[in-house]
């Protein structure tokens, strides 16, 4: 099944997240990635969705159906910025410090917490950077992790501002 | 307006100013401040208490459904609003118009496993157009001013609005001014100016045009303009389930019911077809069958309100989304060559009459009237009396149930209104029948009303007869089609399983002496010759009347085409 990356703007009500992702589990469809935020837009909530699917675009369009659904785009195929961010807890004797230092290094990545046996890494990227990053310190011992999943923004003048929706309904 | 009112009286007027004059429901703990205010408004708006939410929900369906107006049902929390859940799903299913009042518990509890709380937004979600949980009184007037807009434009169907009891005991100076504010909701209702021009265009190089048309047509009132555009273009018109009546039965380009029960001449033009262009259907399975063998040689345009359903179960070539009378009336002003439409008159009567010897030669609806020879009672036998005694006597309404009496009354009855002909087709929900029909008594009283269900879906829902009494409704009639089983499973038990009539067969109390015990008339008819006096008698009576006609047990509705078959390979006997 294909993988693809929806950029989906909703109003920011209790219970649309819900009924957002209703619609895949309703289809069986398994979501790989899901963040929702809030956006510039007062109201506006953006989520990013990047779920395997064969047949996307009748989940979009049922999507659509969802009332606070403000917008859809498949930018799979799009030119975008992808990110997303991984904070790791390594189990860390004095031996391998240094070695973990350089590699954070090369990673841009920081070290946000260094304790007696353990030290707590954030690194941000590209979801592959991120994988590669996580293949490198796995050797020294990850005692935790958490990713946030990925958030996506088309590159170049295009894109996805709720403004001018709300703008249009307001009147 | 200045006036400090409670929660529960903005409730009333704000339906009140949104076109309510009539719910059907039943109190309880969390809604009771509901039906303290409505007491002071019970001139407008009129409450009809029932004896199960389910019958509650179900008869503001067949209100909804039979006036095209928002039908609304009332339920306190907990049970209250999970016996509406069945009535709603019908709703989703057959987009109908609907509202779902429901009581909530205290703001100050929610969440708290309160007495008789229940989580009915969450568990709606997925079977509404849209719900909400209204906890502030300041909402109240704008939520019900949404809900109504949502349920009964775009794609109808139902809307659930849940109060907790401290917001409806809470009091504040309401505002009704607020306008709309839903940029997420934006039906397309005006179709594609181009799409239409290249639907015409195709339509008018085809040979063999079929125009489908279903629910849509009924629900956007475009009986008339459909039936402009079929004569204009003289293209046979076939009726699904919920299109019935759409499109009158006795008009010589009316082909009649496709699909599992359908016309063989009407699956075959179908299959035969190389233009089909459906109007307000949705290729539901139990019209295309298999749906990768439907219409193999047709070029499909799709006219549909609703988006996500073009493309959904069959591939279309030109989708139109839009509503059906705004984009009949479209296609109505397309003045295409007359040069063209003469060819494509000339073809389409080729066509029609080509149709009509299929018709003759398979079972043609008036044949198929023609009773084998045996001495029982067959279902038939009643239909064929019906439908002599509807068409006389006019002014009449049916509710269906769900099973074979269903389909019996879809192909046997005639149909020529929009909105006469109501069922429960996409859910299929048994029980449908008695309380919808009492929906559709209430809301034409100058029609008599008909429910018709087997013995045991009308077993389902039966107690709200006594609400027929109670309210002095006198327009309803019931006839059960009382085999003695699940006929429609055992017609499966005994076609594919071997007769292995395994939960089926029936016991049923008498139901004349049931009748009379909730103060109806009722009448047992058990051999031919009893049925016309039965009916007359029926009508004869100013008042509730039931008619247990029993007939032979073991009748199957024919044709019939076997699930996931093609609509091409029917069972005819």
């Amino acid at each position: 099944m294909k993988i693809h990356t929806l950029v989906v703007l909703v109003q920011d009500h209790p219970g649309v997240l819900n009924r957002a992702v209703s619609m895949f589990r309703r289809r069986g469809y398994n979501i790989a990635s899901l963040v929702v935020g809030h956006t510039e837009t007062p109201g506006v909530s953006r989520m990013t969705i990047v779920v395997e699917s064969d047949n996307v675009e009748q989940v979009v369009k049922q999507l659509y159906r969802l009332v606070e659904v403000l917008k859809i785009s498949d930018v799979t195929e799009d030119p975008v910025v992808d990110r997303e961010m991984v904070l790791v807890k390594l189990h860390v004797t004095g031996q391998h410090r240094a070695e973990i230092v350089a590699l954070t290094e090369v990673f841009t990545a920081k070290i946000v917490d260094v304790a007696t046996n353990t030290m707590v890494i954030e690194m941000t990227g590209g979801p592959a950077k991120v994988d590669n990053f996580i293949d490198v310190i796995r050797p020294f011992g990850i005692k935790e992790m958490m990713r946030t999943g990925r958030i996506t923004m088309v590159r170049g003048a295009k894109g996805h501002s709720g403004a001018e929706l709300i703008d249009q309904a307001a009147e | 307006m200045s006036e400090k009112r409670t929660g529960a009286q903005i409730l009333c007027e704000a339906l009140i100013q949104n076109g309510v004059d009539t719910m059907f429901g039943i109190p309880g703990g969390a809604i009771m401040p509901f039906y303290h205010a409505m007491w002071e408004y019970r001139t407008d708006l009129r409450h009809i208490l029932c004896r199960h939410e389910q019958g509650a929900g179900h008869a503001a369906e067949g209100y909804a459904r039979s006036t095209g107006r928002i039908g609304v049902c009332i339920g306190t929390s907990g049970p209250g609003t999970t016996n509406l859940v069945t009535p709603i799903a019908d709703a989703w299913m057959d987009s109908t118009p609907m509202l779902a009042i429901c009581g909530q518990v205290s703001s100050a509890v929610l969440g708290k496993d309160a007495f008789q709380e229940t989580d009915i937004t969450g568990i709606t979600m997925p079977i509404t157009k849209h719900n909400y949980l209204v906890k502030n009184i300041n909402d109240i007037a704008y939520v019900v001013k949404e809900a109504i807009h949502i349920a009964t434009t775009g794609r109808r169907g139902p809307v659930l609005v849940d109060i907790t009891k401290d917001a409806l005991q809470a009091t504040a100076v309401p505002d009704y001014s607020k306008k709309i504010f839903l940029p997420g909701y934006r039906p397309t209702v005006t179709g594609s100016k181009k799409q239409i021009k290249a639907a015409l265009s195709l339509m008018l190089k085809s040979k063999k045009p079929i125009l489908m048309i279903g629910n849509g047509v009924m629900m956007s009132e475009a009986s008339a303009e459909v039936r402009v555009f079929a004569e204009r273009y003289k293209i046979p018109v076939i009726t699904t389930l919920h299109g019935l009546g759409a499109f009158p039965e006795d008009h010589e380009l009316s082909l009649g019911m496709p699909g599992m029960h359908g016309w063989v001449h009407a699956n075959r033009a179908i299959q035969e077809a190389d233009f089909l262009m459906n109007i307000g259907g949705r290729f539901d399975d139990r019209v295309t069958g298999k749906a990768s063998t439907f219409a193999p040689n047709a070029r499909i345009v799709h006219v549909d309100i609703d988006p996500s359903e073009i493309g959904k179960n069959i591939e279309v070539e030109i989708p139109i989304v839009g509503d059906a009378r705004i984009v009949t009336l479209s296609m109505l002003e397309e003045e295409p060559e007359e040069k063209l439409v003469a060819e494509f008159h000339k073809n389409a009567a080729e066509w029609l009459t080509y149709v009509r010897e299929l018709q003759t030669k398979h079972q043609h609806k008036q044949q198929y009237l023609n009773r084998p020879d045996t001495s029982t009672m067959l279902p038939h036998d009643v239909f064929a009396a019906l439908t002599k005694q509807l068409n006389t006597r006019g002014n009449y309404r049916v509710v269906t149930d769900v099973g074979q009496h269903q389909m019996w009354a879809a192909q046997l009855l005639d149909w020529y209104k929009p909105r006469t002909h109501i069922t429960s087709g996409g859910a299929g929900t048994m029980g449908f029948a008695v309380p919808a029909a009492m929906g559709v008594a209430v809301a034409h009283p100058e029609d008599t009303v008909w429910a018709i269900a087997g013995d045991g879906g009308f077993q389902m829902t039966n107690q709200e007869m006594i609400v027929i009494i109670q309210e002095n409704i006198k327009n309803m009639k019931i006839a059960i089609i009382n085999n003695g089983f699940l006929g429609m499973v055992r017609q499966w038990q005994e076609l594919f399983e071997g007769k292995r009539y395994s939960g089926t067969p029936l016991t049923s109390p008498d139901f004349q002496k049931l009748a009379e015990a909730y103060g109806w008339t009722g009448i047992t008819v058990e051999s031919v010759d009893q049925i016309d006096a039965a009916i007359e008698r029926a009508y004869a009576i100013d008042g509730p009347v039931l008619i247990d006609f029993r007939v032979e047990r073991e009748v199957n509705v024919f044709p019939m085409v076997p699930q996931n078959k093609s609509i091409g390979e029917m069972i005819t006997e």
